[in-house]
Order: C-alpha cells, then structure tokens, then sequence
C-alpha cells in the first residue's frame, strides 16, 4: 500500500473560529457541516453520509455527553450512526483515522469526520481545570499541574539540554500570528510583535500567554470516500496516503526523555512510511502549537530538523509561509484557535485549501504533499497524516 | 523489603500517611514505576513489589504555574517539577520553596508530607511534596 490513496478527501468545512457567544456546540457543528457541504453539490448528505465519527473532549463545557448523535444531527445526517472519538486534543485526528478505516474496510463508501468544542462560556480557571482533565488525576492534577504546566516542563527541559531560547519560542508565535492574520476563519487574526510576546504575562514559566494557544469555539469537518469515487463527487479531492498513530506513556515523567513526544516519532514513522515520502518531501505542514515549544517539538520528532536543532529552524526562516517547509499556514492552534476536539480536523481543512489551490492569501505555490501532526495530552496520544493533492 | 499490600494508587497515598514514598519494582525485570501498576511498563510481567525510595532526589526539570485550576488558586504561583530518585524513577511533585528563583536543574530535593490535602472536595488523602535541602 506505499503510496497509494487510503482514503479520499472530497470536501472540508470550518465554522468561523473564535469567541461564539450565544451557539452551542451543535450549531457550530452544523456551522461547519454546511460549509463542507456547499463545496461538494452532488452529494446528498443526509441519504450519502452513512457514518459520522466526531472527535469532542469533555463534557464539562455544556454539561453534555452523548455528543455525536447531537452534532451529526444538528448537521442533518440521521439515521446515519455517529460515534463520538475522545482523545483529548487529538480528538478529531483520531475520528479521521477510524474514518479511513470505516472506508478501508468497505462498510461505507461515504463517511463525515469531524470535531468541535465550545470552550469559551466557562472562565479561564475552570477552563484550565478542564482541560487538565485529559493530564493524570492521582499524580499530575494532584500535584497542581497544568496543560501549560507539563508543556512548560518540556520546554524547560528542552531549553536546558539544547540551550533552546524564549525569542525561540516567541518566533513561532511570532510567524503563526502573521499567518493567523491571512486566514478569515482565525480567532485573532492579528499580528503580534516578539517584544510582544515576552513580555505578555506569565503563564506557567518560562510560557508566557502569547507562548500559548487560544481557549476558542469551533468545528471542523471533512468528507471522506473510497478513491475511486472521488472523481465522480468532486473535482477537487485530496487523497490521505499515510496515517500513523501511536501513545506513549500516560504521565509525561515517565518518559525517558522530556525533550521529545516519543508517540509522534512513532506515528511519523508510521504515516511516512505507509505514504513513502521522507520529510522533504513535505510542501505545507500543520503541526500541534498548542503551546510554541510543542511546534520547535514537532519539527525534531517529525525530522524537518535534528534533534534539539529546532529553535534554530525556526529562526532560519524555513517554516515561515514563504520558507522551504510553511508550517501552519492557518495560523495554527496559536493563533487560528485551538477548540481542543476540532483541532485535529481542523487542520485537515487547511491541508485541503492547500492542496486544492483554494488558500487564498496564505496559498503555498505548487503544494502537492501535505502533513498533519495533532497531539493528544502531553503526548500521550500522537496522530498524523500525510495527504497529497491530486 | 517485600510487601503484601496491592500495587495500587490508594495503597501509594495510604503509604503517604506513614511518612513513606513508595513505588513498585518489576520481580523480573527491576523496573521501578510510579504510579503504582499490577503490569510493568517495561516487560509485561505482572508480578511487582514495593520499594521505598530515598527521601532525597535530583531535579530534572520544573515550571512555575501562574494560571492554575480553582483548586490551586490559594497557593498561586508555585512551582511544580519532576525529580529523579536513586532507585531509577521520576516522581512528578509540588516543590514548596519560598525562593522559586533558585531553583535549577540538577539540585537536590527532599521529600515531605502533608495530612492536610488541597480543598476543594477532592480525595481526602494526605500528599507528598518535594523542598529545598536544609
């Protein structure tokens, strides 16, 4: 199977990023639904959609479980099952990969993959005790960890062993708000400056707020069918050609190394070699800055640069949008949003514009391979995709 | 220094209150783990036995959190790190330190423990936490 489609993107759909005062989840859901259905007029959703998987982390912001059947009904799509996928924030990467699986296995030869958290209704303490909820209760929450906490960790692991910097970080920022500001679909469409970003407030040291990504609402989906009928439902489709999922040890001090996510090596591994590419051959890249040591992470683990070498990547320029290797064009999780269960689709979308030509302002010239990597907790949960256009 | 008692979270926090920090070592292949499991995470095996560590441990990397859960907002900011013990394992833990400032990798930590837990109606179990050498 080196190389060939697994399975075929033949639309994708974001509902506008942000603060959405007044919407459930639901109705983000169908937001973003109907955006994916508008590009793709010959289907019939609700009699072509036979099975929706929909990734949504906590019930704890609407007081809601039983999520899936809500949004995919909300999106019109009864009496097709819907499933709910809970992986943290990488909640949606894992929906799609039991979406690709759906279509591998033959049972059905349409299927919608989404995601969607409506995060901002509650304030930011319980917020952060929320999200905290996907770290380890006895041993990490007891001990007054946070998301930012245990990144935080990483990072200053990470500047100790390599002598990584806070402008280091404060450049992926930097070049993700710069792109954030290109994409209308953004949370804060804005560019911030590197004085900016050191000197906004502290988080969990040495992360600052503007080292963090942003507490959003949002929903993300995208349509999924065999290869084979692409052509006929779409003219532009984009094929997935490798998925690699792993986990690495729950708890983040039980790794061997704190400067690495073990899980997203494995799953890159995995993904690259079932796609047969290498990470050059990579064109546009959305990787997981949930906070921006998590990206400088990603580009190690990933093998866009060496170990302990990717402060320095991103000062060379090279993932910038007009650099050799664009890494979150969308403005990624920092500044485009991170509504945690949307993410992971949410970065497919992009992929998708990218490699359909339909990026706009934030287009890379000639994209024909496209990466995904979405992150689960601290990394426990890694996923990612590699897709080509066609 | 074999003991009966069941490699699970509750016995670790019940451990606590005996002023011990404890952890589980594979029989076969000695791996020691925290938190406490029936299965090791190195070789499968599923025969453990618990082990108490040194009071004493090696920081090996820390945060300070600022933005905290509710149930942490009395003590805000505070540093929270992992540090490595002798015996082979990390532990994740609080570090009570009124100098957050002097903290480096690589410093000696000393165990503590505290009955009185964090409020906000969470399990009421007393915690161990790390400090600055005296």
């Amino acid at each position: 199977m080196r190389g060939k489609p697994l399975a075929t993107i033949i639309s994708a759909g974001v509902s506008k990023f942000g603060r959405r005062e007044g919407v459930y989840a639901r109705e983000l859901f169908a937001e973003a639904a109907l955006s994916a259905f508008h590009r793709v007029e010959k289907l019939d959703p609700s009699k072509d959609i036979k099975a929706a998987f929909i990734g949504q982390m906590s019930e704890a912001y609407e007081h809601q479980a039983h999520t899936a059947p809500i949004a995919a009904s909300w999106a019109g799509l009864f009496p097709a099952p819907a499933m709910r996928i809970e992986n943290a924030c990488a909640s949606s990467g894992s929906a799609l990969r039991c979406g690709i699986m759906a279509i591998m296995s033959g049972l059905y030869d349409i299927v919608l993959v989404g995601g969607v958290e409506k995060m901002t209704n509650q304030p930011t303490p319980e917020v952060t005790g929320i999200l905290a909820t996907a770290s380890d209760y006895p041993f990490e929450q007891w001990n007054g960890m946070t998301f930012p906490g245990l990144f935080a960790l990483m990072a200053t692991a990470h500047m100790h062993e390599y002598g990584t910097t806070e402008e280091q970080m404060a450049a992926v920022a930097v070049k993700n708000h710069k792109n954030g500001a290109l994409n209308p679909n953004a949370h804060m469409q804005k560019e911030v400056s590197m004085d900016e970003v050191l000197k906004s407030r502290l988080v969990s040291w040495p992360l600052k707020l503007y080292d963090c990504s942003l507490i959003t609402d949002g929903a993300s989906v995208v349509i999924l069918t065999k290869p084979k009928l692409a052509k006929k439902l779409s003219d532009n489709y984009v094929h997935i050609i490798g998925t690699g999922q792993a986990q690495d040890t729950f708890c983040l001090h039980e790794r061997e190394s704190l400067t690495t996510v073990n899980a997203a090596k494995t799953a890159a591994q995995e993904a690259y070699k079932m796609a047969d590419v290498r990470p050059k051959d990579i064109n546009v890249a959305e990787l997981h800055d949930c906070f921006t040591i998590a990206e400088i992470i990603g580009y190690e683990d990933l093998g866009f640069c060496r170990p302990g070498q990717g402060g320095k990547y991103v000062e060379s320029g090279a993932p910038d949008l007009n650099g050799s290797m664009p890494v979150n064009t969308s403005g990624g999780l920092k500044s485009k949003g991170h509504p945690v269960g949307a993410t992971g689709t949410a970065q497919i979308h992009e992929l998708y514009l990218q490699l359909t030509d339909q990026a706009d302002r934030r287009q890379v010239k000639d994209a024909k391979i496209g990466l995904a990597h979405n992150l689960g907790g601290s990394g426990a949960t890694a996923v990612v995709h590699v897709l080509k256009g066609s | 220094m074999s003991e009966l008692r069941d490699p699970t979270i509750e016995e670790f926090y019940k451990y606590c209150s005996e002023r011990k920090l404890m952890a589980v070592r594979c029989i076969r292949c000695r791996q020691v783990m925290v938190p406490p499991r029936a299965i090791c995470s190195n070789c499968r095996h599923s025969r453990v036995e618990w082990v108490e560590l040194s009071q004493r441990g090696k920081l090996v990397t820390y945060t300070i959190v600022h933005v905290s859960p509710p149930q942490f907002k009395h003590m805000t900011p505070y540093a929270v790190g992992i540090v490595e013990m002798p015996e082979g394992v990390k532990i994740p833990s609080i570090i009570r330190t009124s100098r957050p400032e002097d903290l480096k990798i690589g410093m000696q930590l000393e165990a503590d423990f505290s009955p009185r837990p964090q409020e906000g109606g969470w399990p009421n179990w007393p915690r161990y936490f790390f400090k600055e050498t005296e």
